[in-house]
């Protein structure tokens, strides 16, 4: 059947008004056969295979993206969780390692790398150890590695030990690059749940059950459902939902095309298209003001969650019915720095820190890109991240944490961060101590899952 | 492999819009299949379904466009039609 007229203007007008864009095409590639007793060697092979796999990522899709007329924002990449490949090397050796990934990404011209990473939801082991204390100065001396470490599941409980260690790490991280806004923690992020699939930052690592190489998508698209609602004024909340997921199902059907297209060009299985609605600065490209659309005032305020709950259901629902595999985070990021409407919410003093948590039981992924007052303490950073791994256990979903102490600065500023992690307003901590609770480590129990009350 | 697709021109009204367009498709050898052209308020809005024989000249013809862009201040874009038939058909 021939396309309509209306239909390629509808096209036409999520591209070029409503920021309609793919925001990840991101390739996992196992690192597992790189390992080796010879640290140089690891290193050497490490560099070898993502450049051999990964060096036409970035022309491949600029070409798709040309010929498709719809921008893929990034172009990433996803590893092993170097934790698994680095056996007995030294601290030392695996920041080492950090750079050559970080040489990798600027030979194959890609925009982020992930899997600086370490799964210690029951125990450490010893490269998770190194790892995890490779990770401030590694961060601080790349510009282009993420890591992220795995502190809970609803299976495991939460390694309270590993909790801990992290709010260390956070506060070096923010130490180390405090000169540059304490920017190296936007590079970091806490996991309660992981995903193996994830293609975005900071937290996107290539999972122990994949395959050898894989391409997975994630798409964006909050401008388009703003727009979208717009149209709808006084439709009432079904029809509402009804709007957003009819949206959501154009914005997957096109990331999930261009992401096969990119695939099979590069000779690699399609992985998942991600469903989550991915928020920039641009203008109305904001999660935030599509919640105000719904009927808020200002966002944070009374029925936000609620609103946020019929949005990303709306999302996955819409999402689920236009792909075949679905995966990843998919569902609604709200990154502070990255969206304009969270941040003039905190701004205006309808957003805090706590309803930021509260919303992230109904949506993923967690508390995302804030940033907080420089002194707020180790424990303090800890606690923030027990809790919403708490939230994840429970509720048996991932929650994360990125959260950016920024080192001299004091509730109220403003910090940028520049390019696509934005700039976010400074907010403050809870001026009482959970250090107790955090010294006594361990790990708190798996949850029942059943009783679910 | 030949795929079709879409292009797309907007702006205000003015001589020579489609002799233009079409002389780069012409030059690029992309044979026209269907043409649709309104004005909405002054603005002169033409769809073209195009055959496109060769990939390879995407590059010269995307850099053609954007002269004639340049030069009558319209927004031209091309884009393979299966991203419509992926947003718009199941």
């Amino acid at each position: 059947m021939a396309i309509a007229y209306n239909e390629i203007q509808e096209t036409i007008r999520m591209v070029q008004m409503e920021s309609l864009d793919i925001r990840t095409v991101t390739m996992g590639i196992s690192l597992r056969n790189c390992a080796d007793s010879d640290f140089n060697k690891l290193k050497e092979n490490v560099y070898q295979k993502i450049t051999s796999y990964a060096g036409q990522l970035k022309p491949v899709a600029e070409q798709v993206e040309k010929e498709y007329g719809i921008p893929i924002v990034n172009k990433r990449i996803a590893i092993t969780p170097i934790a698994e490949i680095i056996g007995d090397a030294t601290v030392e050796q695996t920041i080492e390692l950090a750079k050559v990934l970080d040489q990798a990404a600027n030979f194959t011209g890609i925009d982020f790398i992930g899997g600086y990473s370490a799964l210690v939801h029951k125990g450490f082991t010893k490269a998770d150890l190194t790892l995890i204390n490779a990770i401030p100065e590694a961060l601080a001396t790349t510009d282009r590695v993420c890591s992220s470490v795995s502190i809970g599941t609803t299976r495991t409980g939460i390694n309270m030990d590993a909790v801990g260690k992290l709010g260390e790490i956070i506060k070096q991280t923010a130490e180390l690059t405090k000169d540059r806004n304490s920017i190296g923690c936007a590079k970091f992020v806490a996991f309660c749940n992981p995903v193996e699939d994830n293609p975005f930052m900071a937290g996107a690592f290539h999972g122990t059950g994949e395959g050898e190489v894989v391409l997975s998508v994630g798409v964006s698209g909050p401008g388009v459902v703003l727009h979208a609602l717009k149209r709808y004024p006084d439709a009432d909340l079904g029809e509402v939902a009804d709007v957003i997921k009819k949206t959501a199902f154009k914005i997957t059907r096109a990331g999930e095309l261009l992401g096969r297209v990119v695939a099979e060009r590069l000779n690699v299985p399609f992985g998942i298209m991600d469903l989550s609605l991915a928020p920039t600065n641009a203008m109305n490209d904001s999660v935030a003001e599509i919640l105000e659309e719904i009927g808020l005032e200002s966002v944070g305020t009374h029925g936000t969650i609620a609103a946020l709950a019929l949005m990303n259901d709306a999302v996955k629902k819409g999402g689920a019915m236009a792909s075949s595999y679905v995966g990843g985070l998919s569902g609604a990021f709200i990154p502070v720095s990255e969206d304009n409407g969270m941040i003039r919410g905190i701004e205006d003093g309808s957003l805090t820190l706590d309803k930021l948590e509260a919303m992230t039981c109904v949506c993923s992924v967690g508390l995302d890109m804030i940033a907080l007052s420089g002194e707020a303490s180790a424990e303090t950073l800890a606690a923030i991240i027990a809790d919403e791994a708490a939230i994840g256990m429970i509720n048996k979903k991932t929650t994360a944490v990125r959260i950016i102490p920024v080192i001299g600065r004091e509730e109220g500023e403003i910090v940028e961060f520049g390019g696509l992690l934005g700039r976010a307003p400074v907010i403050g901590v809870k001026p009482f101590s959970s250090a107790k609770m955090i010294k006594r480590g361990g790990r708190i129990p798996a949850p029942l899952q059943a009783l679910i009350n | 492999m030949q795929k079709r697709a879409v292009v797309t021109v907007v702006g205000k009204d003015q001589v020579g819009i489609i002799a233009k367009v079409t002389h780069v498709l012409a030059i690029h050898n992309m044979n026209i299949h269907d043409i649709s052209q309104t004005i909405l308020q002054d603005y002169f809005t033409m769809m073209m379904l195009v055959e496109m024989a060769d990939k390879a000249h995407l590059d010269t013809l995307l850099h053609a466009f954007e002269q004639v862009e340049q030069e009558m201040n319209l927004t031209i874009s091309i884009q393979l039609e299966d991203v419509f038939q992926a947003m718009h058909r199941i």
